[in-house]
């Protein structure tokens, strides 16, 4: 068998059925073989898209995503990609072409040190010197991203091990003696964990993305319910536990939800699971759930106390120490001591910081309005996809996600562009799901070439682009911490969205009014088609925001039901605040 | 606060190229404060023993073993006891030997710690020292007004005492 073959056979072994790719020079021997393959191959139109679609793929499905770019600027143009799924623990694979391996080394044509750069935005890489050797890696690559804490894994591709013959059946397997996972937390801190929980009164469970991750979601309200803990998440959480339950805080951080900020910095015990303690999710860091003792449950040990001192450290998988604790805090009984008052006082703060959503005549629209109107036009198994910016926190503040991996978003890179080609990934993992890509004009332009991909393809998913011709979010800063000095924020008037997507083919329409949002995603969705709605949204209309430099209950700028106009944030600086990012 | 020190870190890694590579990248990135590694060959032969000397305090230190661990290529870590660790250096010092008194001079200090001198040529000598990092520097210092032409030195590597192993 040839090298190319053993990869296509390798991939399919791991149960791969579709990969997003960028065929190249060095490529040539794999795309022959792809060529009657029945491994489905997606053709993007930038590397970068087919990173994000294979994390996208992961996101949403749970399974390892592939991608495959060539060697030079193909393999550069993925990093972007890989440093996302790296930051948020995804799981991809992805093959770079290399130049042959009598040329590495020699500055030959398209040749980068794919290994060398990529080193420190992969859990791991190979590179196949010899054919003999791709399939171990292949397995080995699939068990390290998929595995632990996920991420993603490269594979450095020479274009003659591509076209060497080697026995396929007598390829070695790696080993790997290094790489062992904690899953089961340790008896003795889950129980003290649970002790701990059980003796405190005014406990809180932040849940991260490792809950989504490990698929624990079930466990996690089971818990919460036996606990009598209400849950606030990270970014990354979202969607692990609904946030139209009763006791749902919604996000926490920077541009968190109120309540949240509020209750973790009352609570008495923090439980937190599969997270690890952003700046954006702590604010100033000394300030953080300065009352509480801290439980950090986390399958990577190197998470816990890197940012936050912790009083209970378990290192596992999240589904598996919630099974554990679920056991011990059940067979305990508490002496029932009730958290009525504390669950009472919880709800009360939360009706009353409730966020502002009712713009209903606002034109130009405010986005609460339009996210109001696109949670109605949606089903809760919609997933939804969400650039980075203002389209992405607004997403995250106002809009309710009922599901896990149904809300998919760069957290740790932040990545501009993302929100487009990892719907393309997710529609494709999930083809019975509707999918929403929610961008900024901003973003979305970062990546609009692969409208053509969607449209080649008939990818049915629907794109709203939040529409303010601003680079909003670095705008607000300016706004707010640099003398609203708005430099080089603004995006001007080109291009038009509608007839830039018309003239790939795909259907698009403009919205504008109160009421129109709604209408427009049911029929776009109906409609089977791929479909982009330019929205056009309140340039001026700014998020909440704990300043930098800032504890988190400092969070300038929530308005409460009662206001029906925000007005002017009122925001003092202060001494603390230095600026930075 | 936790007190800041010199820490002697202990790690056993695959032999493969690359490993040092991902471990001084780690190191760079993380922003640890390392002083010196050396690798070289253990009693495995598809192992390579790495000691790395890193000053912080107990936090840092257990951001860099676990950081380490989770390198896919790292077998294990252990951070040394000094109390009951050996950490040893080989220094090779290139001294300019002005006339025959000096010469004299310096076989002596050489012999004073231990040192071996396995080169001469007209107007050098090459001592070759092994030690604590310590004793190397005193050495060092002593022979420093005749003029010193190199220094290698490999940086310190280092075990534990007794039958225990990491």
């Amino acid at each position: 068998m040839k090298g190319g073959e053993a990869i296509i056979k390798s991939l399919t072994d791991q149960g791969v059925e579709v990969v997003f790719g960028y065929p190249g020079g060095v490529l040539l021997p794999l795309y022959d073989v792809l060529y009657d393959s029945d491994l489905k191959h997606i053709l993007v139109r930038h590397e970068q898209c087919a990173a994000h679609a294979a994390d996208g793929f992961a996101r949403a499905s749970g399974k390892v995503g592939v991608c495959i770019g060539t060697s030079g600027p193909g393999a550069t143009n993925l990093i972007t990609g890989i440093a996302t799924a790296y930051m948020d623990s995804s799981p991809i694979l992805a093959i770079a072409g290399q130049v042959a391996t009598h040329l590495i080394g020699n500055d030959a044509f398209q040749e980068v040190d794919t290994i060398g750069i990529t080193m420190p935005i992969t859990k791991h890489n190979f590179q196949a010197m010899k054919a003999e050797e791709i399939p171990g890696m292949i397995k080995a690559g699939f068990y390290i991203a998929g595995t632990g804490r996920t991420g993603p894994v490269v594979l450095d591709l020479p274009k003659d091990v591509q076209e060497e013959e080697f026995d396929y059946d007598q390829a070695p397997d790696i080993d790997l003696p290094g790489y062992k996972p904690t899953k089961k937390g340790h008896p003795l801190q889950v129980k003290k964990a649970a002790n701990l929980i059980l003796n405190s009164k005014m406990p809180v469970i932040l849940a991260g993305g490792g809950i989504i991750l490990s698929n624990a979601s079930d466990e996690l309200l089971k818990f919460s319910k036996l606990v009598e803990a209400p849950v606030t998440t990270t970014l990354m959480g979202k969607g692990s536990f609904s946030e139209d339950d009763k006791f749902s805080l919604g996000m926490l951080g920077m541009h968190g939800r109120t309540v949240s900020n509020y209750i973790v910095d009352e609570c008495d015990c923090l439980i937190a699971i599969g997270c690890r303690f952003s700046d954006r999710t702590t604010g100033l860091i000394s300030e953080f759930a300065r009352n509480a003792k801290i439980i950090h449950i986390d399958i990577d040990p190197a998470e816990i106390g890197k940012n936050v001192d912790i009083d209970v450290p378990i290192v596992g998988d999240a589904k598996n120490v919630l099974n554990n604790l679920i056991k011990i805090v059940s067979n305990k009984n508490n002496g029932n001591k009730s958290r009525n008052a504390w669950l009472n006082h919880v709800v009360k703060f939360k009706n009353n910081c409730e966020p502002n959503l009712l713009y209903s005549d606002s034109i130009p629209l405010k986005p609460q309005q339009v996210i109001k109107e696109l949670y109605n036009a949606i089903s809760d198994d919609t997933i939804i996809t969400t650039d980075v910016g203002q389209n992405q926190m607004w997403m995250a503040r106002y809009f309710s996600t009922r599901n896990p991996r149904k809300f998919i978003s760069s957290g740790g890179l932040g990545t501009m562009g993302f929100g487009f080609p990892a719907a393309i990934g997710a529609k494709i993992a999930m083809p019975d799901n509707d999918v929403v890509a929610v961008c900024g004009d901003g973003g979305f332009l970062m990546v609009c070439q692969d409208l053509a991909t969607i449209k080649e393809y008939d990818i049915p998913l629907v794109i709203c682009v939040f529409d303010n011709r601003r680079l909003g979010m670095v705008s607000q800063w300016q706004r707010l911490f640099y003398n609203k000095r708005i430099s080089y924020t603004q995006l001007g008037q080109s291009p038009d969205f509608v007839k830039l997507s018309e003239s790939f083919g795909v259907n698009a329409e403009r919205v504008e009014k109160p009421g129109e949002m709604e209408l427009a995603v049911r029929n776009a969705i109906k409609s089977g088609q791929p479909y982009l709605i330019d929205v056009i949204i309140d340039a001026d209309e700014v998020l909440p925001i704990v300043p930098p430099g800032c504890g988190l209950t400092e969070i300038v700028g929530e308005y409460k039901v009662e206001q029906k106009t925000p007005g002017e944030i009122l925001y003092k600086k202060n001494k603390k605040e230095i600026g930075g990012a | 606060m936790d007190e800041s020190r010199t820490h002697i870190i202990s790690a056993l890694i695959l032999h493969k190229p690359g490993v040092l590579q991902r471990v001084a990248g780690l190191f760079t990135r993380r922003g640890f404060n390392i002083e010196n590694i050396t690798v070289g060959t253990s009693e495995q032969e598809h192992l390579a023993r790495m000691t790395i000397i890193a000053k912080g305090d107990e936090k840092v230190l257990e951001q860099i073993t676990k950081q380490l661990n989770k390198l896919i290529e790292v077998i294990k870590v252990r951070d040394l006891n000094p109390e009951i660790t050996v950490k040893l250096e080989l220094c090779l010092i290139k001294v300019h030997t002005a006339n025959e008194k000096v010469r004299s001079e310096i076989i002596q200090y050489a012999n004073i710690f231990s040192g071996r001198i396995i080169d001469v040529s007209p107007d050098t000598l090459t001592i070759a020292i092994t030690g604590s990092p310590e004793k190397i520097e005193s050495l060092i210092d002593l022979v420093r007004i005749f003029g010193i032409k190199e220094i290698a030195r490999t940086g310190p590597t280092a075990i534990s005492r007794g039958t225990k192993t990491m």
